[in-house]
């Protein structure tokens, strides 16, 4: 069986972003990268497939200029076998669908059995590149997954998709696209062994040009970055505790006018 | 009608829409002067339903009504709703951020080869063109984006748009087209219904609690269980440093790697305000710290702040909402 897993770097949580020079980008420089954590499920998972299942591949795959190639390294120790780096200007100002096309192009040369990915990236949190993909296909396709099983003989797999109020478990035949969601599992850390190994593996450059892909205009473009508004000073009551939570009610209900 | 904004409809599986369909109705109106139309995927619509798109301000509601419609599967409503579009070429295709429009609305768009906004906090013309704001990175900066062609497609997030008001006397006509449904590759095995709390989803909510390691354990949750059922439309949920202490199922948790949530008030206890947990919960309306660290980084977005014990606090706050709201 083949898995591809598909990877997102992005910057960490904990980290500062400002806006740069270009209001349309952030401030490269001081900036932690790391693989978005939903994406860790997304191999987490496909490397407990492997781990279950004799002979399995697992192909990290990830956009994005010459900076990713960390992200696809961490990937590689974490167990990936090998991984395929887009990486070429034209995909600069890519949009969720630009991505998603690019990202497609490489699966049907790759024709994986499973395409592993997060439920969004926790950069821009468009939360779109895992449907665009399986449209793009024409694949089915369970987002946002809190468990799953493929059938013994590798032609379907069981997921459990979150939704409002519960979990809904379907079969979907493969090929197909699972997005993770929290919950699926804990990601291991790499090992020293991994870290070490992870430079022998073999990380392929694509560019657009090798996918048959022309040059696209993004659909949805980025006009600006803007700090938030400030939010008006709050204030602290002060006081005994009974008295204090008197006043936050009558303020609220007052001043906030929220209950 | 060409040019005429539509709304997907998210209803609660039982025939009627759900109460977050105002906001988008009621964007889509203020964004369109009025040109609202419904698009409603279903097995059955009731007829209160129909009424209550119609009184919130859609002209028209599509009706595409199938037993094959249902359980949801974006691989059969979304190109059924992409054949709809191109025959009637709307200028914008809305919906409210839930688990499947998110994933319904992105599908759509690849199909039509168009631009998707996801999870926007406003909306705007300029000139001929809609604008988009969306929180990006952790919710630390906004995006303002916008399309290179119509239909413009965005979900929008819950809690933030000014809903449409109920107007009696208005009605939206009900067409059902004649659409062409795609076999279903995917089958649903079975739904397993979460334990019912007798409380509103988290991101549906108008007021949200939320306990974070200040809530000592898991059985502690009940006094903000109790304090959000005398509370109207109040639902509790978690930090993500209680979720991963295993004191609340991960359904609960607010932040990054959580729901998203927007509600009227939002009340933390014992939550120390880390960057991932203000990424799910920093566009509240207005925002309450109770902790005892007076540092804890919480206040420095809060509106009002209590220094206390939350076990001293909920409870006087559960007395003072019982006094207001039996008046």
């Amino acid at each position: 069986m083949k898995i591809l897993v598909l990877a997102k770097q992005v910057p960490d949580t904990a980290t500062q972003v400002k806006i740069s020079s270009n209001p349309r980008a952030i401030e490269t420089a001081g900036v932690t990268w790391i693989v978005s954590p939903y994406d860790e499920f997304a191999l987490e998972e496909a490397l407990r497939i492997k781990e279950k299942r004799q002979g399995t591949e697992v192909v990290a795959v990830s956009l994005g200029p010459d900076r990713v190639k960390e992200t696809i390294r961490s990937c590689l120790a974490m167990g990936a076998d090998r991984a395929i780096h887009l990486n070429d200007p034209a995909w600069a100002d890519a949009d969720t669908l630009t991505t998603a096309r690019a990202l497609a192009a490489v699966i049907k040369q790759e024709a994986p059995d499973l395409v592993l990915t997060g439920r969004q990236a926790i950069d821009d949190d468009m939360g779109a590149v895992t449907a665009q993909v399986a449209e793009i296909l024409g694949w089915p396709c369970a987002s946002w997954i809190m468990e799953e099983a493929i059938a013994d003989d590798g032609k379907t797999v069981r997921a459990g998709r979150q939704v409002e109020g519960g979990l809904e478990i379907f079969d979907l035949p493969l090929p197909a696209v699972l997005s993770a969601q929290k919950g699926l599992n804990e990601p291991r850390y790499p090992t020293l062994k991994g870290i070490m190994g992870a430079k022998k593996k073999e990380i392929r450059d694509v560019k657009a040009g090798d996918l048959g892909l022309a040059a696209e205009p993004p659909q949805l473009s980025l006009l600006t970055l803007e700090a938030l508004p400030p939010r008006p000073p709050g204030r602290v009551i002060p006081g005994e505790v009974k008295e204090a939570v008197r006043e936050l009610v009558k303020a609220l209900r007052e001043e906030a006018k929220v209950v | 009608m060409a040019g005429a904004f539509w709304c997907v409809v998210e209803d609660d599986r039982k025939g009627s829409p759900k109460k977050v369909m105002a906001e988008v109705i009621g964007e889509a109106a203020r964004l369109s002067g009025g040109e609202v139309e419904a698009v409603w995927v279903t097995d059955k619509a009731s007829d209160e339903g129909l009424k209550q798109l119609g009184e919130w301000g859609a002209k028209k509601v599509w009706l595409l009504e199938n037993a094959a419609l249902v359980p949801y599967r974006a691989e059969v409503w979304a190109p059924a709703i992409a054949d709809l579009a191109q025959a009637q070429s709307p200028k914008a295709i809305f919906g409210p951020v839930t688990s499947r429009q998110r994933e319904l609305i992105a599908r759509l768009a690849a199909r039509l080869g168009v631009g998707l906004a996801a999870d926007c906090t406003a909306l705007a013309m300029d000139g001929d063109t809609l604008v988009a704001t969306r929180p990006v990175y952790a919710g630390k900066l906004l995006s303002k984006v916008t399309w290179a062609k119509a239909p413009w497609l965005a979900t929008l997030r819950p809690n933030v748009f000014r809903p449409a008001e109920t107007q009696a006397g208005r009605s939206a006509a009900v067409e059902r087209p004649g659409v062409t449904f795609a076999g279903a590759k995917m089958k649903l095995v079975e739904r397993r219904e979460e334990a019912a709390t007798g409380l509103p989803e988290l991101t549906e909510a108008e007021i949200v609690l939320s306990g974070g390691r200040g809530m000592k354990g898991p059985e502690n949750y009940v006094i903000l269980e109790e304090l959000a059922g005398i509370l109207p439309n109040a639902a509790v949920g978690a930090s993500r440093a209680a979720v991963d202490a295993g004191w609340r199922p991960h359904r609960f948790q607010i932040g990054q790697t959580g729901r998203t949530i927007s509600p009227k008030l939002y009340l933390g206890f014992g939550v120390s305000g880390a960057i991932q947990h203000l990424a799910g919960m920093r566009t509240s309306k207005v925002i309450v710290a109770v902790n005892k660290d007076p540092e804890a980084p919480i206040f420095k977005i809060a509106d009002y702040g209590i220094v206390a014990d939350l076990f001293e606090v909920v409870p006087a706050l559960k007395e003072e909402f019982k006094k207001l709201l039996e008046k």
